[in-house]
């Protein structure tokens, strides 16, 4: 191929990084409340949905982006709250095809419920004028605002990390993850901790949602598609695991991006067939535990 | 429970057995050549278009600007009083469920036209029934193949542009303004390859270079792993090869990593529906064709007489292209039903083979080998925002004038004259 320079692969993996921090921001929900619960939560997608979809109504009231970024996670963790205190709890003990099966219903209602309120077709979701244009980054230009997401992802990321590691709730998070009778012997009410935690991948959902509609406008079916690829970081990441969600999240992006470069017809295929390669080898993924889907 | 069953079960019975008495009465009376009559009163066209999925909105325009067409056909006193009625029906986007519903419209409501479809291949479907059944078909939507003489029969008319008129006519606007120097980013099915050989063929005459064809799938929500290869080959221009959402957000993330500072973004189609979606900010400043925008009232008076009739019956909107579609689809061959002054499909045929008209866009015929509406393209600028209202979206910067010489002749489609 013709033009292929140094710049150009460093420009390529930097927008791989890009498209990784989106998926790490979706998938990391996903993998929090796989390892703590043990659910496989179809409506993630859906939650992502909402987030926009509330981002969308805010700033039609008149609020601004910055705001957003607060409000969004918040509201649409509450959602989240309620769908795990009164849909999602009676199922616990059941086996994994029953919340399986309750949200996958749950994110066609979520998606029919908004096309009943927003309408079938999408909407613009401008980008916020300050972050608007492309930088550059001294490989060449690239787009100011999905630096910008990169940003918040580590941001996000970091507070999850000291959340868990470094306070007492995490650790019960954690030891709840591990053994969830043995926390509940010790007198910790752990349907408390799983609501939580429900309630926070949730928030993340919406908060990815929101930073995704700048990218891409919005549709009530926009959660579907990332939904298939998240599935695929956790999966290679390991089911459950929060750092190899991360590690996964990215290395995703980085394969779409260079297959894009290189064979673009390739690129959507390539996410699977990475997947494949590393269920061949690592039949856990990178870093899961053996055995947590039995 | 199971009493009350047995209980409705006798009345229905019952019920039956009245009705059929009297069907066998009026059947050997002479009240059943009125009955036959009065069903034969209305003059029905069925209209398949993809109410749900992701061209929803511009079907539901279609049928609105149809209702159009009925309601003015109705007005004027019908064929010899027989008033026309449409009957709409969801294809879902879907080839399999098109042929279902077409062939239900045929068999069932007795259907006299069929116009509508959304997309090639399902309007490839609709064809197949309306063929083998002697059903007169009008396509509105944008395909190649329809007109070839593997899937064209003498029941088939195609009103929509063709990807070839389409792209060429852009083509032939924009490289000799914006550069000889080309990039495709296509979608990469049956629409962006047929546009992508329609832009070939115009640029082949005027020396236009193709630096990279690149083919991305059917629904992307992400092209910025494209797009710095794209900015690296510095080309003059980039044509987006695909429709709908791809195409809304091809242009505004195009937008976002500033490509529009170093070339001219250009698309075969601009729709409308998908510049009143994404927003003006991704739209702004990029060239394309369309078979109609209501803007040109200004200047022809059919539009003009079409969008305030349009106006008049659905609140005030204007139609969409997609839309007049349907208006014009439905239009001619009602208006080619009055001409022959009868419903025998091949004196229709014949009568509307021979119109010469100007129903909503300036004048229109259809070319006798292949039933290929010859048309004007328009080539719209998209605004960076409205001035006059928010539907105010585009500026016609040319048309290219109603030509045989834009489509593919009438040999390489296959057929004899």
């Amino acid at each position: 191929m013709s033009g292929l320079s140094f710049d150009l692969i460093a420009l390529q993996l930097f927008t791989g990084l890009a498209l990784g921090a989106i998926y790490v921001l979706f998938a990391i929900g996903l993998s929090l409340i796989f390892g703590m619960l043990t659910v496989v939560n179809f409506a993630h997608g859906a939650f992502y949905m909402v987030g926009a979809y509330v981002g969308l109504f805010l700033l039609s009231l008149g609020g601004n982006f910055w705001l957003c970024l607060v409000a969004v996670p918040l509201i649409v963790g509450t959602s989240g709250l309620i769908v795990e205190r009164f849909l999602i709890r009676p199922l616990y003990g059941r086996g994994i095809d029953y919340p399986l099966l309750l949200t996958f219903g749950l994110s066609y209602v979520m998606v029919e419920l908004i096309r009943i309120a927003f309408g079938k077709s999408g909407y613009p979701f401008d980008t916020p004028e300050i972050l608007q244009g492309a930088v550059n980054i001294g490989v060449g230009y690239f787009p100011l605002y999905r630096l910008f997401v990169i940003g918040i992802a580590a941001v996000v990321l970091l507070g999850l990390w000291l959340f868990l590691e470094r306070t007492s709730f995490g650790l019960i998070i954690r030891a709840g993850a591990r053994d969830p009778q043995i926390v509940r012997v010790l007198g910790v009410n752990v349907s408390r901790v799983w609501l939580f935690v429900f309630g926070i991948g949730s928030g993340i959902a919406g908060l990815a949602g929101l930073l995704a509609a700048p990218l891409q406008g919005v549709i009530p079916e926009m959660g579907a598609t990332i939904l298939a690829e998240a599935f695929v970081v956790t999966v290679v990441g390991g089911m459950g695991s929060i750092g190899g969600a991360v590690i996964a999240g990215l290395l995703v992006g980085v394969v779409v991006s260079m297959t894009s470069l290189f064979a673009p017809e390739m690129a959507k295929v390539s996410i699977f067939a990475l997947m494949a390669i590393v269920l061949l080898i690592r039949p856990q993924g990178f870093f899961g535990r053996a055995g947590l889907m039995s | 429970m199971a009493k009350k069953t047995t209980g409705s079960n006798s009345i229905s019975r019952r019920r039956l057995l009245t009705t059929a008495s009297a069907g066998a009465v009026l059947a050997a009376s002479p009240f059943r050549i009125n009955l036959l009559q009065a069903q034969e009163a209305t003059i029905k066209v069925g209209f398949p278009v993809p109410l749900t999925g992701p061209y929803g909105t511009e079907a539901q325009d279609q049928v609105r600007a149809a209702e159009v067409a009925i309601a003015e056909f109705n007005e004027g006193g019908g064929l010899n009083g027989r008033k026309a009625e449409l009957l709409v029906r969801d294809d879902k986007l879907n080839p399999g469920e098109a042929a279902t519903r077409t062939l239900e419209l045929i068999e069932k409501e007795k259907v006299n036209f069929i116009v509508g479809s959304l997309s090639a291949s399902v309007q490839l479907a609709v064809n197949n029934v309306t063929k083998e059944r002697g059903i007169i078909y009008n396509s509105i939507s944008q395909s190649d193949e329809i007109n070839e003489i593997k899937d064209f029969s003498k029941y088939t008319f195609h009103e929509a542009l063709t990807p070839h008129l389409t792209a060429g006519a852009v083509g032939r606007y924009a490289f000799p303004k914006f550069g000889k120097k080309v990039a495709f980013l296509t979608a990469d099915y049956a629409y962006g390859h047929e546009m992508v050989r329609g832009f070939q063929a115009a640029g082949k005459t005027l020396g236009v270079e193709t630096l990279a064809d690149i083919r991305h799938p059917l629904g992307t929500t992400d092209f910025s792993a494209l797009l710095p290869r794209i900015q690296a080959l510095k080309p003059d221009i980039l044509i987006i090869n695909n429709f709908g959402r791809d195409q809304q957000i091809a242009l505004k993330q195009a937008t976002d990593f500033g490509m529009k500072k170093s070339m001219k973004l250009v698309a075969p189609i601009l729709l409308y529906t998908g510049r009143l979606a994404a927003g003006a900010q991704a739209f702004e400043g990029v060239i394309g064709g369309t078979s109609y925008y209501w803007g040109i009232e200004d200047k022809v008076a059919s539009a003009k007489a079409f969008n305030d009739r349009f106006r008049k019956m659905h609140g005030g909107k204007v139609p969409s292209d997609y839309g007049a579609l349907g208006y014009a689809g439905v239009k001619t061959l009602l208006m080619g039903a009055k001409a022959a002054g009868t419903l025998d499909t091949d004196k229709v045929i014949a009568a509307v083979e021979a119109l010469k008209y100007d129903y909503y866009k300036g004048p229109e015929y259809y070319r006798k080998c292949d039933h290929q509406a010859v048309q004007s393209v328009l080539i719209i600028e998209s605004k960076s925002k409205p001035e006059k209202g928010e539907s105010d979206v585009f500026n016609v910067v040319a048309t290219e004038e109603p030509s045989e010489q834009n489509l593919r002749t009438c040999e390489a489609l296959g057929h004899k004259s």
